[in-house]
């Protein structure tokens, strides 16, 4: 089946999918109450994206998802390579990990206000508690996944320590790195939203508890759909990155030549 | 088992003229209670090929590892041009069995990875691994990444990554093992070519008998593991330089390939033995 042909259906199943529920929202078989018109989510959508009001909301959560982000997947690959290449280090800080990572994080979010203030901040240390793991779990995987003999091999030809981290444990790592960043984003979104969703006075979070509040189930929707696109974006820059930084890999060249 | 045993032509004949290069005295080499080498001594001289052969899971690996001070001798001492071995060496090329590349560096980059930590400028580093590559016969492919060569061509890119610095030893580890048998061959005459140029003191592992008499200057023996250790050693008095495929046509050379395996033969019998 060729591309266009698979375009076209794909097109087809939104338009069914689509269709379907705006056809049933008008004979009255679907209560709009809890399933709004797509036109109606629609038209909110058109009607806060020409709001300057909306932006706000836009950069805030931006900001604190990328805050969020980078200091999480920054720690979290620190102390993944740290404890991937410290045998000692990661069996003395295991049970502590594995603790910490137990609590289920959203728990966590109220501890975070009352430390953190309901500004910036406290969303910020959500989605960082959010993402660390998932990266320092790949990242302690990818430098213990190094081919011991590709190490040795390194070693012989005089690598110092600092550069078979450079040459070696990162290159190594880098695809489990990246993948571990691609399933963060999802996460730093989450711990963003829910953090202003608990507590806050802005932020695309905030939109949708408000509308829910006002039981005004087109802002839901047109916040749940705001936010995927927002998540859909961090993600085609990924695949950019991604591209860019693994190119070696056999797998990865073929399939986007194919 | 009726196995008459052959005594071999000649013992141990270390060529004392020449200073020796690489000196194993006496290592042991054991894995918690496991013993995978015992009291192994051999020297090579600079600029001789030794080539060790014995029955799989003898230790060869070991002792190789040994001298290139990835592993730490039990008891014994390895010296490298009369300094002792403490830690990895950096003036050894050593050529792995497997893939030893960084699949992550093109073929160039693979290259001149040896002479990047050595601190050789960007220039230098680019045009003599350019020449080295040439000179392995692979113009042309620097920029591939090594999913993108064949086997025998990451064994050459691995020939000129080891080589490029010029080490002192070069330590080789059943270095073509994996490859068909045609391009063993090609690969085999082609190392001939490159230590041809500059000799260097060579030490082999292999477990192929042919191999190592048509490479070798000499062919040291040893036993069935655990407890491994060199139980004779025969030189390989056939002139070079060699061609590897011709080379066993020639009747000193089955003469030597018969006497070798008959001492070889009733290690690698015991080997299976142990095994079952």
């Amino acid at each position: 089946m060729n591309v266009a042909t698979e375009r076209f259906i794909q097109l087809g199943l939104l338009v069914v999918i689509l269709g379907g529920w705006q056809l049933g929202v008008s004979i009255g078989v679907i209560d709009v109450f809890f399933f709004p018109a797509p036109m109606d989510i629609f038209n909110q959508i058109i009607s806060w994206v020409l709001d300057p009001n909306f932006y706000r909301h836009v950069t805030i959560t931006l900001t604190e998802t990328v805050l969020g982000y980078v200091i999480g997947t920054g720690l979290g690959v620190a102390a993944g390579v740290w404890l991937g290449l410290s045998r000692s280090a990661a069996r003395i800080l295991d049970p502590f990990i594995k603790g910490l990572n137990a609590i289920p994080r959203v728990v966590l979010a109220p501890i975070f206000v009352l430390w953190l203030g309901l500004g910036l901040w406290s969303k910020v240390a959500l989605a960082v508690t959010l993402v660390f793991f998932i990266t320092f779990f790949n990242a302690m995987q990818g430098v213990r996944e190094v081919n011991p003999v590709v190490l040795a091999n390194a070693r012989i030809l005089g690598a110092k320590r600092s550069e078979l981290l450079r040459h070696v444990y990162f290159p190594a790592a880098a695809s489990w790195i990246l993948s571990s960043l691609r399933t963060s984003v999802g996460f730093a979104v989450v711990g963003a939203i829910i953090g202003e969703y608990l507590g806050a006075s802005a932020g695309l979070g905030y939109l949708i508890a408000q509308a829910e509040g006002n039981f005004d189930a087109v802002g839901v929707f047109a916040g749940i759909i705001i936010l995927a696109v927002f998540v859909l974006a961090i993600d085609r820059i990924l695949d950019v990155v991604e591209n860019r930084l693994i190119k070696w890999r056999p797998n990865a060249a073929e399939e986007r030549t194919a | 088992m009726a196995l008459a045993v052959v005594k071999p032509v000649v013992e141990e004949t270390a060529p004392q003229q020449k200073k020796a290069m690489v000196a194993i005295d006496s290592v042991t080499m054991s894995f918690g209670t496991f013993v995978a080498v015992e009291d192994v001594n051999l020297t090579v001289a600079d600029g001789e090929f030794l080539a060790i052969v014995g029955p799989t899971g003898c230790g060869k690996s070991t002792i190789l590892n040994a001298i290139a001070g990835l592993l730490k001798p039990t008891s014994g001492s390895v010296s490298i041009d009369g300094n002792r071995v403490s830690g990895i060496q950096n003036d050894i090329g050593y050529l792995f069995q497997q893939d030893a590349l960084l699949p992550w560096k093109t073929a160039i980059e693979n290259v001149e990875l040896g002479l990047l930590f050595r601190g050789v400028g960007t220039s230098e580093r680019r045009e003599r691994s350019t020449a080295w590559l040439a000179k392995v016969g692979l113009k042309g492919f620097e920029q591939r990444y090594p999913h993108q060569l064949s086997g025998g061509q990451r064994k050459r890119v691995q020939m000129a990554q080891a080589l490029i610095s010029g080490p002192k030893v070069i330590l080789m580890d059943e270095p073509f093992s994996a490859l068909d048998i045609h391009t063993r061959h090609l690969m085999q005459n082609e190392l001939l070519r490159l230590w041809q140029e500059e000799r260097r003191a060579v030490v082999m592992i292999t477990h192929d008998l042919e191999e190592a008499i048509a490479l070798g200057d000499r062919v040291a023996v040893l036993a069935a593991g655990p407890r491994s250790r060199v139980i004779n050693s025969f030189p390989v008095d056939l002139e070079r330089p060699r061609d590897v495929a011709e080379i066993k046509l020639d009747p000193r050379f089955m003469d030597l390939y018969r006497n070798i395996w008959a001492s070889l033969r009733g290690e690698v019998e015991k080997s299976y033995e142990r095994r079952d």
